[in-house]
């Protein structure tokens, strides 16, 4: 009865879980983290590769430039 | 991992089109191709609201589903992007798209639709990363710079947002709570798949 219950709860909470969104198609594209190589025009403080701190500089970048209440006096 | 996606807070956006130059700068896309554009509902009426539209890279993309050279991909950041040197300019694409993302640029002397074109949230295409034929069949890779959309990072009452899904959702959260209204997400639910009210 118990297994039978928590079966059943699978079965129903599976339709509440998140599309997948794996990488598909036919590109051979690199990662974004794989860098341009062009220092110019890369963000000041980021080395190409790094995932943590890409992840971490678009954070920021969305955090400073789009996000004015965390910049104005309360 | 980061899962790229775009939230227009049409409580903010003033149709400026600062979006639309933006992204035709960056990538110096042709004469007759917008990969972006502002539409206006109820224009001239008290209460218009105008919305920035562009491929949102759906997490269930319908271009995807119907392209018949299977041209398109999607990259591990949730952007899709699609390869130039596949695609036929059939535009099932366009048919299949609820937001009018792809574009097809006119070529030659009678108007023969070329290959599509279409927003790839600043993140180049199949080729080499920063390359001049990166640049000139899908402009500018900014995310490969670590750096966001150009569209969003212009925008000048930051309407426009782009970035992490977690992280956007986040700063368009704080906005409803401080005024108090307009959760309604344009196109969230039809892109990402959350029938939210109003969206």
């Amino acid at each position: 009865m118990k297994a039978a219950i928590i079966l059943s709860s699978l079965v129903l909470l599976a339709a509440c879980g998140e599309t997948r969104q794996d990488k598909a198609g036919v590109g051979s594209d690199k990662p974004a983290v794989a860098g341009t190589g062009v220092a110019v025009y890369t963000d000041p403080g980021w080395k190409a590769g790094d995932q943590a701190g890409w992840s971490n500089h678009l954070k920021a970048r969305a955090h400073y430039g789009q996000n004015d209440h965390s910049r104005t006096s309360k | 991992m980061a899962r790229m996606k775009f939230i227009c807070d049409a409580e903010r956006c003033i149709e400026c089109n600062g979006c639309v130059t933006a992204c035709k700068n960056e990538h110096e896309v042709p004469w007759g191709v917008n990969r972006r554009r502002v539409v206006t509902l109820n224009d001239g009426v008290p209460g218009e609201k105008s919305i920035s539209v562009a491929c949102m890279h759906c997490s269930d993309a319908p271009c995807m589903a119907v392209c018949p050279v299977n041209c398109f991909y999607k990259t591990d950041e949730g952007v899709v992007l699609h390869d130039k040197d596949i695609c036929i300019g059939c535009g099932y694409c366009s048919y299949a798209c609820p937001f009018g993302a792809p574009q097809f640029p006119s070529s030659g002397a009678f108007g023969l639709r070329g290959k599509m074109d279409k927003c790839t949230f600043c993140a180049g295409g199949p080729e080499e990363h920063g390359s001049q034929a990166e640049f000139d069949k899908y402009g500018r890779n900014r995310l490969a710079e670590g750096k966001l959309p150009a569209c969003a990072e212009m925008c000048s009452t930051k309407a426009l947002l782009a970035g992490d899904g977690d992280v956007v959702a986040d700063i368009l959260r704080g906005r409803v709570v401080q005024r108090g209204k307009g959760a309604e997400v344009w196109g969230w639910g039809t892109a990402y798949g959350n029938q939210a009210k109003g969206a």
